[in-house]
């Protein structure tokens, strides 16, 4: 049935050779982010410059900040690596598990986040309810967004190694000490700047691996044939088709957990409620701007497949070897997540190649720069200022704040080398990370559309849905029989259970909050203005012509995802 | 706020990055035309007309967002 030999045709140790072109392009990129970190630390000098960038940046900026906080390396390694495993699916997580929430992000939840002013989303939180609900939200997102740093800290530095050689600990400490110096500088400002450069280093340092695939396979049908070719019998070129059961698609997943798991839950929760993206849209210098950045970042968003996913497609049709799982590995094989690397050393030659990876590295260290940044604002406004020293002046909370972004990623290579010797722990990381983020889209959205719910209710209501996810984790873990129940299906694999344990953490999370909310006493409505739903006025677009109103902009977003839905059905 | 006004845009910096790696491709490309590296479809001088896209939109955006005096 398959006819390749399991021997890449590269060199063992190592997969790509730099020439001294490619090393000058990535010193030149270190150069050039530590020069503008030098250049914007003037101008973040208050509370509001250093962590929500003065409140000035224009739609577009935001919004490509918006999405590059989340376009790392990692995030491209690991989904070229998916879309080899499981095809086109991982499209999904491009297109439904971000696109709608996106879109519902601008149009319905900014109002309420940028009107009331907030910092932060804990802010939020402590505006809308209290500070227990503020509190335990702004201790979860501190500590998971410094240990999540550390992981992929470690991660990236394993790639680097797998990829060009480099010695682990010359990358944590190049990398950490590199954005620890331009963020403590610029704050926001540095991190914005250098996510919109990454954007652009990502998109032209990859774009040339579909181009060149796509003209060796002879386009989009000829690589088709080639997958079927190579992989007789399985379907990794539909979205939809083989969802109708757990057996009939690579994910082992139905199409219910990718709707209303991904889509209505963990999407959801992930582009509306975590911190580390919401904060770049809220640096939009108004509400416009800010309902617009993540409809441009919509747009994008539906684009980058064309760089993760048609290469990962690519490589199941044109690389002479397979790529094996990471628990599979051996000497001289390669892994799924080295697709983008292998495909990078397939087409590009000295200077691309260097470009490429220059890519990767701004991807990491721009997350990082994110992960610090919104930890260093979180803690400062949320955790230090609410709990420890509350009327301090706005210098005092702006040193706080580069103290914060040095001890943050000390912490994080701390956990990194922490990681080192338990590499497992990376699997419970990124759980944890999940955990935590269903439950509390449940919180906020109920914080701003219905006004009965109380204090109470959104605390014990986001206490039971992270511990009930936690729960269903460690029965999984302890029991892998229990995925029956919690993914509906003995079939199931491990996307799908992410995908049933974020739905169910969440409704435990409104259940119990909207029953605790019913039996105790709610805030007057008059507090809530510019808060909840039905006690802010909202500002009327009706003035502006068509093609400014974000919600014609909405509106095409919305219909260019269904069209992609039926082009890959 | 005075500072403020005066900001560079990202844009700018994105412009001059783009430009120095287009120059630095482009001319490694046109030097090294006889000599092609050994990756699929080498033949196709990627570096030369990915070079110039680099140095047509860096040049774009150096002109369009370079800082200006003010006006104020």
């Amino acid at each position: 049935m398959m006819h390749f030999a399991l021997v890449p045709a590269v060199v063992a140790g190592r997969i790509i050779s730099l020439s001294p072109l490619d090393l000058a392009i990535i010193v030149i990129y270190f150069i050039a982010v530590l020069g503008i970190g030098f250049y914007l630390r003037n101008f973040a000098k208050s509370g509001e410059d250093f962590f929500i960038a003065g409140r000035e940046m224009t739609a577009w900026v935001a919004g490509l900040s918006f999405l590059s906080a989340n376009l790392g390396s990692l995030e491209l390694l690991g989904w070229a690596g998916a879309a080899y495993q499981y095809g086109i699916l991982a499209a999904h997580w491009y297109w439904l598990g971000a696109i709608p929430a996106m879109l519902f992000l601008a149009i319905i939840m900014m109002p309420f986040y940028y009107i009331s002013k907030t910092h932060s989303v804990p802010g939020y939180l402590q505006l809308r309810f209290d500070r227990a609900t503020s509190g335990l939200s702004a201790v979860t997102f501190a500590v998971m967004t410094i240990l999540m740093s550390g992981v992929n800290m470690y991660a990236m530095a394993v790639v680097m190694k797998v990829v060009l050689g480099w010695n682990i600990h010359f990358s944590i400490w190049v990398s950490s000490l590199t954005v620890g110096v331009y963020v403590a500088m610029g704050g926001l400002f540095s991190a914005i700047f250098n996510e919109v450069l990454q954007f652009f280093l990502i998109w032209l340092g990859a774009l040339l691996i579909p181009i060149l695939g796509l003209v060796e396979t002879g386009g989009w049908s000829g690589m088709v044939a080639r997958i079927h070719k190579n992989f007789p019998g399985e379907d990794f070129t539909h979205l939809w088709r083989g969802l109708g059961h757990f057996t009939t698609n690579p994910m082992g997943i139905h199409w219910t957990g990718i709707i209303f798991g991904l889509t209505a839950v963990l999407g959801m929760g992930y582009w509306t409620t975590d911190f580390l993206v919401v904060q770049r849209v809220l640096a939009a210098k108004d509400l416009r701007s800010a309902k617009m950045a993540p409809i441009i970042g919509a747009f994008f968003k539906m684009a980058v497949p064309f760089i993760v996913i048609l290469p990962g497609l690519l490589a199941l049709s044109v690389l002479p070897y397979h790529l094996v799982p990471e628990n599979a590995m051996r000497p001289g094989l390669h892994s799924y997540n080295e697709v983008l690397p292998l495909m990078l050393a397939r087409y590009c030659g000295p200077g691309l190649l260097g470009l490429g990876i220059t890519a990767l590295v701004a991807g990491f260290m721009s997350g990082m720069a994110g992960n610090v940044s919104a930890f260093a604002t979180v803690w400062t406004y949320d955790i230090y200022r609410v709990f420890v020293r509350k009327d301090a002046e706005d210098s005092h909370y702006v040193a706080m704040g580069r103290w914060c972004t040095l001890i943050g990623l000390v912490v994080s290579i701390g956990a990194a080398y922490a990681v080192m010797g338990f590499a497992s722990i990376m699997d419970y990381v990124q759980a944890l990370f999940s955990f935590f983020i269903a439950p509390l889209f449940g919180t906020v959205i109920l914080g701003m559309l219905w006004k009965r719910t109380t204090g109470k209710g959104a605390f014990w209501g986001l206490l039971a849905g992270t511990l009930a996810s936690v729960g269903m984790f460690l029965l999984v873990k302890f029991h892998p029989q229990a995925i029956s129940i919690v993914a509906l299906s003995s079939h199931a694999k491990a996307m799908a259970e992410d995908m049933y344990r974020a739905l169910w953490s969440w409704l435990i999370c409104v259940g119990v909050t909207v029953g605790i909310s019913l039996v105790t006493k709610p805030r007057p409505a008059a507090e809530l203005a510019g808060l909840v739903y039905g006690e802010t006025e909202l500002p009327s677009e009706g003035h502006l012509p068509l093609v400014k109103r974000p919600i014609f902009w909405a509106g095409l977003a919305m219909a260019l995802l269904l069209a992609l839905q039926w082009i890959f059905w | 706020m005075g500072d403020k006004r005066r900001m560079i845009p990202v844009w700018f910096f994105v412009g001059v990055l783009l430009l120095i790696y287009g120059v630095l491709i482009l001319a490694d490309g046109i030097i090294e035309w006889n000599h092609l590296p050994n990756t699929v479809l080498a033949s196709l001088h990627e570096p030369v007309w990915w070079g110039a896209l680099l140095i047509a939109i860096g040049a774009l955006f150096v002109h369009l967002f370079r800082p200006r005096k003010s006006s104020q």
